[in-house]
């Protein structure tokens, strides 16, 4: 029986980690995530898990423990936010290329400047090109499903890339809510245990990892981690499937809803899209065929699943709660737009870019994107693309 | 795990290993950076007086040692950098245009 | 309690307490068997400057993750804020606002920018230095707003609690009794003016 609790996002990420009992956390506090090494250190202090707990100077340090461990044969997890994240980035790409499966907690926060402690997608999207695996979360159940999936996922023979299990702070971070807890047991057979063929302390083995890649190497190394890429997709889905066997709950690349009939469409990441479906029951009263696409997996990229899910709307709307400064939209836009493409009628396409640094988004809001939407259906024309939701006009 | 001495620049993308890792160890042993030279070094054993000046100066560890007397030049790895003939005190040392 | 949604906005001073009553108000909805969020709303901690907190509780799951514009009920922790802050802003006219003060509801209708609704005040500054030897609104203030509201039944609230006090207070026991005898005075004093 599953256990029915109210916790917040990162209790119950932390509850997770717990459950898990990895072999290395390497964590430095950086709001919105802070909780959850402080959580975490208090089941260490208390014997609860076996992990070792590793105190770091700064995030570089956290990442570079955790590449460390488990390049060694361990795993190793670690939690951060916006800036901190920023921190780690080039042993992001290293952690990558390197093939090891770290599983990252990443509660979603602005970047600086101006300074800003609040909720957008600003670090994990800079960070989309890094050759992480990316799960977005809606809500907290969400947080503890992706991230108790993560491991099963990055650590597959035919995968090995890490995993960062993403959710967005304060929104779901600090917020109690209703969720359901697996009991530790069923976690941990779940999970399983990590055993990679290579690994630096292997008992008559010999490891060297991550030399040098001349140019003769490089790209071929990359092509590798292309195809590793393209293999987390099964993955991605028969992990969920057994997932769904254990608890009931259902997760893909993304979830639809009311996209059946649905006339206009949005495709939405995180927390916002709980208060966007709200907009959709709402107009779905009024006999409004709405409807919305909420994105789990951002990298890898379900272009064609996508390009199907949109092929019968004929507009769209992409949210994007980052900001690219290309001119064009924001980067999920770029890529939902690209997904369209080779659709024998594709949609009209718009992009908002909305919520940057916490600015709230109501469901009024969302309704009247779906006027908007409905409006363009209307008049054939879709006018301005890239489009701002939220910021004050005179 | 491929070995490293079945991987070179002709092997195609999948056949690496993951993540470049490398298996063994001492991978550098199977390299033939002899290859390169252009000038090769000639060891006049007759007026070597096996100070061993020379074996901390080779940059590339090209000079065996065994008993305490230098040996002939392992020439898989040397590169003819022509240091060691630079600082030998008794010119037991001769670099000479390589004929190959 | 019909289906409906029940939306509050916690209006406090960073240090009083109330999002702490805010999570609590979550915990004991949780227990008595409904949907809750319980969600700061967050910023540079600052002791003293005003802070808002919400909670939407229901019996389905809610999926807003917004903040709440329109609320049911309004929870006002420091009296103080009524001239700094528009607490009723966006308040249902059938809701209420519910003010932690030693005056009566007449008098403080005066600062509510014309809120036609319910007001009711409570002390419970006093009732916490009565019962637990300092100045904690936010329990007292709990109590009003379940008595108020009627979101939880009193009785459910009131066994909820004090199962919560003796699993808070483990180590210190003595303490429980003060906190439970807290929100009894609360509800009982709470004056409800029109």
């Amino acid at each position: 029986m599953a256990i029915k609790d109210r916790l917040s996002g990162n209790e119950a990420v932390a509850i997770a980690m717990r459950q898990i009992n990895p072999d290395v956390m390497g964590a430095f506090p950086i709001t919105p995530s802070t909780e959850i090494p402080q959580y975490f250190s208090s089941y260490v202090a208390n014997g609860e898990v076996d992990t070792e707990f590793v105190a770091v100077e700064s995030e570089h340090s956290a990442m570079s423990t955790c590449i460390g461990a488990q390049a060694a044969g361990a795993r190793a997890v670690t939690a951060t936010s916006s800036c901190g994240m920023a921190l780690m980035w080039e042993l992001l790409y290293v952690a990558a290329s390197d093939r090891l499966p770290i599983t990252m907690a990443l509660v979603n926060r602005a970047l600086t400047g101006p300074i800003n402690i609040n909720n957008d997608h600003s670090d994990s999207m800079g960070a989309r090109d890094t050759g992480w695996i990316q799960l977005y979360s809606e809500n907290n159940q969400e947080a503890y499903d992706n991230f108790l999936m993560a491991m099963p996922i990055g650590e597959h023979p035919a995968v090995q890339l890490p995993v960062m299990v993403c959710q967005d702070g304060f929104i779901t971070s600090h917020a109690v809510e209703n969720m359901e807890l697996l009991e530790d047991e069923k976690v941990k057979k779940f999970v399983g245990e990590y055993q990679p063929e290579n690994y630096l302390l292997k008992k008559d083995g010999t490891l060297a990892i991550g030399p040098y890649g001349i140019s003769a190497y490089y790209m071929d190394f990359k092509m590798q981690q292309v195809e590793a890429m393209k293999q987390a997709k099964p993955v991605i889905l028969e992990v969920a499937k057994r997932f769904e066997e254990l608890t009931g709950r259902s997760y893909g690349f993304f979830e639809e809803y009311e996209m059946a009939d649905a006339e206009a469409a949005l495709v939405i990441i995180g927390s916002s899209a709980g208060t966007a479906k709200a907009a959709v029951d709402q107009m779905r009263k009024e006999g409004k065929k709405v409807g919305l696409i909420k994105l789990r997996v951002f990298r890898p990229f379900p272009m064609e699943e996508l390009a199907a899910a949109l092929s019968k709307v004929g507009v769209v709307a992409v949210m994007d709660k980052a900001e690219g400064f290309s001119n064009a939209g924001g980067p999920l836009f770029a890529d939902v737009r690209s997904a369209l493409y080779d659709l024998e009628n594709r949609p009209k396409a718009i992009n908002y870019v909305y919520g940057l640094g916490g600015r709230d988004i109501k469901t009024t809001d969302f309704e009247a994107i779906y006027e908007e939407l409905f409006r363009i259906l209307k008049a054939g024309v879709t006018g301005p693309v890239y489009r701002h939701i939220g910021q004050r006009e005179e | 795990m491929r070995k490293a001495s079945e991987i070179n620049e002709n092997t195609p993308w999948r056949e690496l290993t993951t993540g470049a890792g490398i298996a063994e160890p001492a991978t550098s042993k199977l390299f033939n950076t002899g290859d390169w030279r252009t000038m090769i070094p000639v060891f006049l054993e007759d007026k070597c007086t096996h100070c061993l000046y020379c074996i901390p100066y080779c940059p590339d560890s090209s000079i065996p040692v065994h008993q305490k007397k230098r040996l002939d030049f392992d020439f898989m790895h040397c590169k003819g950098c022509g240091i060691c003939a630079k600082v030998c005190p008794f010119h037991a040392i001769e670099m000479v245009k390589e004929e190959k | 309690m019909s289906d409906k949604m029940v939306e509050i906005r916690w209006h406090g001073r960073g240090g009083q307490g109330a999002k702490t009553a805010c999570l609590l108000l979550a915990d004991v909805a949780f227990s008595s068997g409904k949907h809750v969020q319980g969600f700061p709303e967050y910023g540079p901690e600052r002791m003293g400057a005003p802070i808002t907190a919400y909670n939407r509780i229901s019996e389905g799951r809610c999926t807003i993750h917004s903040n709440i514009y329109e609320p049911d009920y309004v929870v006002v922790v420091d009296e103080t804020l009524l001239t700094a802050v528009d607490v009723t802003s966006g308040l249902k006219p059938e809701g209420a606002v519910i003010i932690n003060s030693d005056k009566s509801p007449e008098e403080l209708k005066p600062f509510l920018a014309g809120y036609p609704g319910k007001v009711a005040t409570i002390d419970a500054g006093r009732i916490s230095e009565e019962f637990l030897g300092k100045n904690i609104p936010n329990t007292p203030m709990l109590a009003a707003v379940v008595k108020v509201s009627g979101v939880i039944g009193e009785e459910q609230f009131l066994a909820d609690m004090e199962q919560s006090f003796r699993h808070k207070f483990a180590d210190k026991p003595q303490v429980v009794e003060g906190n439970l005898q807290a929100l009894k005075k609360s509800m009982e004093e709470v004056k409800v003016g029109s």
